[in-house]
């Protein structure tokens, strides 16, 4: 595959993500690995951290099996209310374009409703993401959420 | 039903010496809370403040809290560290607004007095007056309005605080077994911060305490605990807790074999037989302790909890925000010279626990079940009798004996 042109890679991390959030808001977890390359990278940090260069994260995975197991913990172990998410995504930034691989970063805001309706806004932040286009479709190679609070009210089950 | 009175006392009388029954008042009464701020933050406690190996660099510090008060940890000059309210002797506005940092000296934003680091006021701005006229009297003494200090003390690289000179050095206030078990954790190396988070839980604090201090609940809240066989009631382990009765150890083996057969018949959701990760790597683990030990938690009344999962160690630092909000603040950690495979097996581990833990996650949520399932019936009591109504040290875990230590040394400081 040729390298996308900028308005391509944009076009196709968009869509990317807008297919990603809307798994994740209709509680299609199964479905959630699907969108990663296998080995892949998915972390969920913040700011603090990040810039620390801290190598610690609040989810971390490096394969598509250990997405997998998250999915199965939070569907079937692990204890909280019953909840869901909103996923707002801003647009893409297209750091860069190397070959097949697409850099991105996107500002994303998540709300949170909970079983009684009381909704929050639960977590704001940054996608940093590199997609991978050489297959039949793209998929997240890397994929860091990059929260700006460190502060996490109660727990975070649902991956962002 | 039998045994339950339509109308109970509107508050029953706690006995002395009853750590079994714990009345739910304690949970969510302001007063109570006000007066725990006063006897037991400030009273002759050490409160966990910081990581020595948040402070590498003269004129390094951190801001925290004692209970609710800002308190400020700073590496002098001379590498010295020192406590000090976060607080200007001024007006009493707050003298470091961020978190951690790096200073020569602390300026205060608003009139700008300033202090050197051992908490000496050195300036204060327009001290003679503005064109000759104003000032400060001349029988104002800068030596008399330095920071308010606090006592701190350092121990296998954790900083603890104290308001009360009358406090024990920290090895007599820990006690043997809690000081042999924080070096097992800590003690090998210097500590090394690999990341931070914080977790906020809608509950009173001691609501999380106790909960660290109930092995009871482990196995059978986590779930992935048990099914993953990591940690279970029969495995060989046991319970420390302090002469004080407000620290404690547990401890436990794993063991694949032994203890498995109780759980299918006790109608817990815990066991799972057949739950398979699809990726193990996730428990990959490096044997950096030789004991055989592979879960060690711990606390040290009343801010700090220390947990060691294999490679998985992290400090916790517990700090009330209101009579029902809490602070969780998660430090991971590792070791300097830990090879990028063992930071890697610890950033794996981690997936344990922090607010997202597999094994953790549920501790955020579990203490709001109980602060709003006991609103407006606080004349009711909860029950901690498993293992019997003693505080003892013991070799096996199906008890709540921390739990009661917790509130032996919690009555004695309140007077309740």
């Amino acid at each position: 595959m040729t390298s996308p042109d900028p308005l391509q890679a944009k076009l196709l991390a968009d869509d990317l993500l807008a297919r990603y959030v809307r798994c994740l808001d209709d509680g299609d977890l199964g479905a959630w690995p699907g969108f990663f390359t296998d080995p892949c990278i998915y972390r969920v940090t913040h700011r603090a951290d990040d810039r620390a260069g801290y190598e610690n994260a609040l989810i971390f995975a490096d394969s598509r099996g250990m997405l997998m197991d998250r999915v199965n913990a939070v569907e079937n172990v692990s204890v909280y209310e019953p909840h869901g998410y909103r996923h707002i995504v801003g647009a893409s930034l297209i750091e860069k374009v190397d070959g097949a691989l697409i850099d991105a970063s996107t500002s994303f805001l998540v709300a949170r409703i909970m079983q009684d309706g009381e909704t929050s806004v639960f977590a704001t932040g940054v996608y940093r993401d590199r997609i991978d286009i050489s297959g039949d479709e793209p998929l997240f190679a890397e994929k860091v959420a990059v929260m700006d609070s460190e502060r996490v009210d109660t727990l975070l089950a649902i991956p962002l | 039903m039998e045994g339950f009175d339509l109308v109970p006392e509107a508050r029953p009388i706690w006995r002395d010496g009853d750590y079994s029954h714990i009345p739910f008042w304690v949970y969510s009464d302001a007063a109570n809370y006000e007066a725990e701020l006063r006897n037991i933050y400030k009273g002759p406690v050490w409160n966990y403040l910081c990581l020595a190996a948040e402070l590498p660099g003269n004129g390094d510090y951190k801001a925290t809290k004692i209970g609710e008060t800002p308190v400020l940890v700073v590496r002098g000059e001379d590498g010295v560290v020192r406590g000090f309210l976060n607080r200007c002797a001024h007006r009493g506005a707050l003298l470091c607004l961020e978190p951690r940092g790096s200073v020569k000296r602390l300026t205060c934003v608003y009139h700008a007095w300033s202090y050197d680091l051992e908490g000496n006021l050195k300036n204060v701005a327009f001290e003679d007056g503005a064109d000759g006229r104003g000032g400060m009297p001349d029988d104002f003494d800068k030596s008399r309005h330095g920071l308010r200090p606090i006592i701190v003390t350092e121990f296998c690289g954790l900083i603890f605080g104290s308001f009360d000179p009358k406090v024990p050095d920290i090895e007599t206030y820990l006690g043997p077994e809690s000081v042999r078990f924080l070096k097992r954790a800590l003690g090998k190396a210097p500590l090394k911060l690999i990341g931070r988070s914080t977790q906020v839980m809608h509950n009173n604090w001691k609501l999380y305490l106790e909960n660290v201090k109930d092995v009871y609940h482990a196995t059978i809240l986590h779930l992935f605990f048990t099914r993953f066989r990591l940690n279970r009631l029969g495995h060989e382990g046991g319970i420390i807790v302090s002469e004080s009765g407000g620290h404690h150890v547990s401890y436990s083996k794993m063991d694949a074999e032994r203890g498995n057969q109780d759980y299918a018949s006790q109608e817990i959701r815990s066991t799972g037989e057949g739950f398979s990760l699809n990726d193990p790597s996730l428990l990959d683990s490096i044997d950096e302790w030789e004991d055989g030990i592979t879960v060690q938690i711990q606390s040290v009344f009343p801010s700090l909890v220390i947990q060691v999962i294999q490679n998985s160690i992290a400090v916790r630092q517990i700090l009330p925000t209101a009579v029902d909000r809490t602070d969780l603040n998660w430090n991971f950690v590792g070791f300097e010279g830990d090879s990028e495979e063992m930071t890697r097996t610890r950033v794996k581990l981690n997936n344990l626990v922090g607010p997202s833990g597999y094994i953790s996650l549920e501790d955020g949520a579990i203490g709001g079940f109980v602060q709003r399932a006991i609103r407006g019936v606080e004349e009711d009591s909860g029950v901690v009798r498993m293992g019997g109504d003693d505080v003892t040290t013991v070799d096996y875990r199906a008890t709540e004996t921390s739990v009661r230590g917790f509130w032996k040394m919690y009555r004695g400081l309140m007077g309740v």
